[in-house]
């Protein structure tokens, strides 16, 4: 079930089959949020920039139901290879849904259902034949509020190589040096590796979630609101992190904060009641946006 | 202007800060109510008090401990024999009397252990310098005056001072000569233990090969053989044994008691001997703690009212330890798949609420339930697999009550409560912390264990807590699958496999329910009854303090 890698994105794979593109797009734009809440389908608003970028996940006409419920509608999109793509939207319209699906989280809650296609660097991740665990070795994610493991900082590092069953010392102990000296904590802790987690300060806990979860090398690093819980120092300190990283990692993150996706991301979605409205490069989407609806959400007269 | 209603005392909630307050104050009143009477209790079993002689208005005279004292109502019979100048004084007490209980002991000779005095039948007391009280192998205690000492039928000393002295003297050899014929006693059944092992050896060879077969006659022989030696063997030790005996018989300590009735006990049948009287109070300790040293790691003699528990004390923590090593692991098994691994529906609802109800069954219930299936079905079935021949002998090995049906009966009772914790300790366990390991491509075995399992561990560690602190108090089902009265091996000795599943054992919650309504002299052992319940008091507590250490290292080494 392979699929070619680095195919050429084309902006008809950004409307489901099952759900024709009828309705106005872009020539109507005011018409979006009516139309979404009408429950009509359109078409995402793509820039052309994004026509040259390698995709790294590529999510076409994704629908998600939380029992009855839809939460996605034909959602269509990519995650660039070695760029930062930041989730924007108002609360509860699925960003962090969407997000989850790459790893297919949501397989943990009983009542999720999905159709629709998601692939990394061309692999299915939703397949029957998919082995979720080897597709989220692939895939380092890190949570809103940090969640270091209740062991040792070297441990929680090692976790990913832990769990594939790596016993080398020397093996170990680069692969904990380099990563907390990718994540700018190792000059912090390089003295005490043998201390609880727990007892790091809050932003040096999610740049430890960070190091965890790229220690295993992953195509793509997802980060689900990584700042929310942390003061304005810590967060700083997280965007220049998440700057360094790019280019090694492809990241996609949510945020809820304009202000950090303007700064962090190289591209922008914006998302509205489980649609994506729009998805272009950030200093267009905040600078020109094609859809009124999406400056007025982006300049804070909406959501 | 609107002012708002002014909120009632009850809203403000002052009545429920007492509420709550009391029912607290109320509930550590009865635990340490009941905490105060048992250490008090069982402290004092082993104070050596005073020695009184009672000279009674009927002439007689009584001497032993006091006990205790009350103040009742006389039933007029009671009172028409006594002088007018007497029935004036009770009278004008509001026709009440004080009577005190002495511990008179002397059984042999007046077959009771205690005596009720009133006040007005004593016309005398003392406390005589050299009343001595004896603590002897058989019939309990004796209180007495020395008269003599007796070697050979000839009195060497009739001074109390003179007859302690030669006690003194001669106590020790005549022990270690009694203690020899005890080791003697021990050799001759290990001997006769070889004697039936080889006679099995030969029954199973019957069983297997049939009689007269190379295997039957090889064994046959072994076991003539062995006989033979046996036979030799008792012969020699029944003459040493024998001699002993005769030796420790030359020793006598001629006591009068305190109607002056004379009576001869043997040396070396005293266990220990002192005259409270005479005693300060650092010697009184000595006894004191001598005492409960003998009670902490002796055997129990006299139908166990007397001597130590030290076998209880070891078939208590035995069957309590086995029982942990079942329960933990099962229930902990179970509580992963009820809370990590089942969907969550109606299904588990009702598995839930079944084992919560399983721990309101009776645990007699339990009882039964072990005896019929471990015991009669499993036990039976393992003894036809390895144990035939003895099963058939009507000698049963696994198929009659044991340490392990014992452990595996108190362990289905305790499952519910490490269920249960352990179930609640694994819903405290933060789902972002499955979810982070999740995300790192763990499959759900590698959380559990690397994850979810540590940081329970503390919780799972208070179910094991409040297992053991059930199941060592538990008396009602171990009657029926394995506790005894007086168990002839300890369960666990030197011997390979060094813990034994099959044998039977002593327990202390059994040991309290024997000495207090199973013992033919229930008064006396009564003393005992506390004793033992604050040795069991204090080794479930020691269990648990054991257990809470453990559990604030988990917690240290989880936490910040």
């Amino acid at each position: 079930m392979r699929q070619q890698t680095n195919r050429p994105w084309s902006t008809s794979r950004f409307v489901s089959e099952d759900e024709p593109a009828g309705t106005p797009t872009t020539e109507a734009a005011s018409g979006v949020f009516q139309a979404v809440e009408r429950g009509l389908a359109f078409e995402t608003a793509v820039h052309d920039a994004l026509r040259s970028e390698d995709a790294v996940v590529e999510i076409t006409g994704f629908n998600l139901w939380y029992g009855d419920k839809q939460a996605l509608f034909g959602c269509a999109m990519i995650v660039p290879r070695g760029k930062v793509t930041a989730l924007i939207g108002p609360s509860g319209c699925g960003k962090s849904t969407l997000l989850r699906c790459v790893n297919r989280m949501n397989d943990l809650v009983a009542t999720v259902r999905t159709s629709g296609a998601m692939t990394l660097t061309g692999d299915p991740i939703y397949d029957p034949g998919t082995d979720v665990i080897e597709l989220r070795k692939r895939i380092g994610m890190v949570f809103q509020k940090p969640n270091p493991f209740p062991m040792s900082i070297y441990e929680n590092v090692v976790y990913s190589l832990r769990i594939d069953g790596v016993r080398s010392r020397s093996v170990l102990n680069d692969v904990v040096e380099t990563t907390l000296k990718g994540v700018g904590l190792w000059g912090e802790v390089h003295d005490r590796l043998s201390d609880s987690a727990l007892r790091l300060s809050g932003g040096q806990q999610q740049r430890l979630c960070i190091a965890r979860a790229i220690a295993g090398e992953p195509d793509v690093l997802l980060l689900d609101e990584p700042c929310s819980a942390l003061d304005p120092i810590a967060t700083q300190r997280v965007e220049e992190l998440i700057q360094t990283l790019k280019g090694r990692y492809s990241i996609l993150m949510v945020t809820h904060n304009m202000q950090q996706a303007a700064r962090a991301s190289d591209y922008t979605a914006f998302m509205y009641l489980g649609r994506l409205v729009e998805f272009g490069p950030t200093e267009e989407m905040f600078l020109k946006p094609k859809l009124t609806e999406t400056e007025d959400y982006i300049t804070g007269r909406f959501g | 202007m609107k002012t708002r209603r002014r909120s009632s005392l009850f809203h403000r909630g002052e009545p429920f800060v007492w509420l709550t307050g009391g029912a607290l104050v109320l509930s550590v009143f009865m635990i340490v109510g009941l905490l105060v009477i048992v250490v008090y209790q069982g402290m004092g079993t082993f104070w050596p008090g005073d020695l009184v002689r009672l000279e009674l208005s009927d002439g007689s005279a009584v001497m032993g401990e006091l006990v205790q004292e009350e103040t009742y109502q006389p039933q007029p019979h009671v009172l028409k024999p006594l002088t007018k100048l007497q029935r004036a004084a009770i009278a004008q007490a509001g026709g009440s009397v004080r009577r005190h209980q002495l511990r008179t002991g002397n059984f042999d000779v007046t077959n009771t252990h205690f005596k009720w005095v009133s006040d007005f039948d004593v016309s005398q007391t003392s406390r005589p310098k050299w009343a001595l009280l004896l603590e002897r192998v058989e019939y309990g205690r004796f209180y007495g005056i020395p008269a003599a000492f007796v070697v050979d039928g000839k009195e060497i000393a009739t001074d109390p001072a003179a007859v302690i002295a030669k006690l003194d003297r001669y106590h020790g050899e005549s022990r270690e000569r009694a203690k020899q014929i005890r080791r003697i006693g021990e050799e001759q059944a290990g001997a006769n233990d070889r004697e039936r092992g080889a006679q099995r050896a030969r029954t199973e060879a019957e069983f297997e090969h049939g009689i007269d077969s190379a295997e039957w006659r090889r064994a046959d022989e072994h076991y003539e053989s062995v006989q033979q030696a046996v036979a030799k063997q008792a012969l020699a030790l029944n003459r040493k044994s024998a001699e002993l005996g005769r030796q420790n018989r030359r020793f006598k300590l001629r006591m009068k008691t305190a109607d002056d009735a004379p009576k001869d006990i043997v040396a070396a049948d005293i266990v220990r001997y002192y005259t409270p009287n005479r005693l300060g109070f650092v010697e009184k300790l000595g006894i004191y703690s001598s005492r409960w040293g003998e009670f902490l790691l002796d055997d129990p003699r006299e139908a166990n009212s007397e001597g130590g528990v030290w076998p209880a004390i070891i078939g208590t923590l035995v069957m309590t330890l086995v029982m942990s090593v079942l329960v933990v692991p099962f229930g902990v098994l179970a509580a992963l798949y009820l809370r990590e691994y089942a969907k969550q529906g109606l299904l588990t609802s009702i598995v839930r609420i079944a084992v919560n109800n399983l721990a309101g069954v009776p645990s007699i219930v339990f009882g039964v339930f072990g005896l019929g299936f471990f015991c009669y079905i499993v036990g039976t079935s393992v003894d036809g697999l390895f144990y035939a021949a003895d099963a058939a002998d009507g000698n049963p090995t696994f198929g009659k009550g044991g340490l392990m049906w014992a452990s595996l009966t108190l362990a289905l009772l305790t499952l519910p409560v490490v269920i249960v914790a352990t179930e609640e300790a694994l819903a405290a366990v933060p789902n972002s912390m499955r979810e982070g390991s999740l995300a790192c491509g763990a499959s759900k075995w590698q959380t559990i264990r690397r994850i979810v399992l540590p940081r329970a561990a503390p919780g799972i560690m208070t179910g094991m807590i409040l297992a053991v602190a059930r199941g060592a108090g538990e008396v009602a089902p171990l009657m029926l699958v394995g506790a005894v009265k007086l168990a002839p091996k300890l369960p666990i000795d030197a011997s390979f496999p060094f813990v034994h599943p099959s044998r039977s054992f002593m327990h202390l919650g059994f040991h309290i329910y024997d000495l207090g309504f199973q013992s033919q002299n229930s008064q006396a052992a009564r003393p005992m009854v506390f004793t033992t319940t604050l040795l069991l008091i204090g080794i479930v507590v020691a269990l648990n303090i054991t257990a809470v250490w453990v559990r604030a290292r988990l917690r240290k080494a989880h936490k910040g």
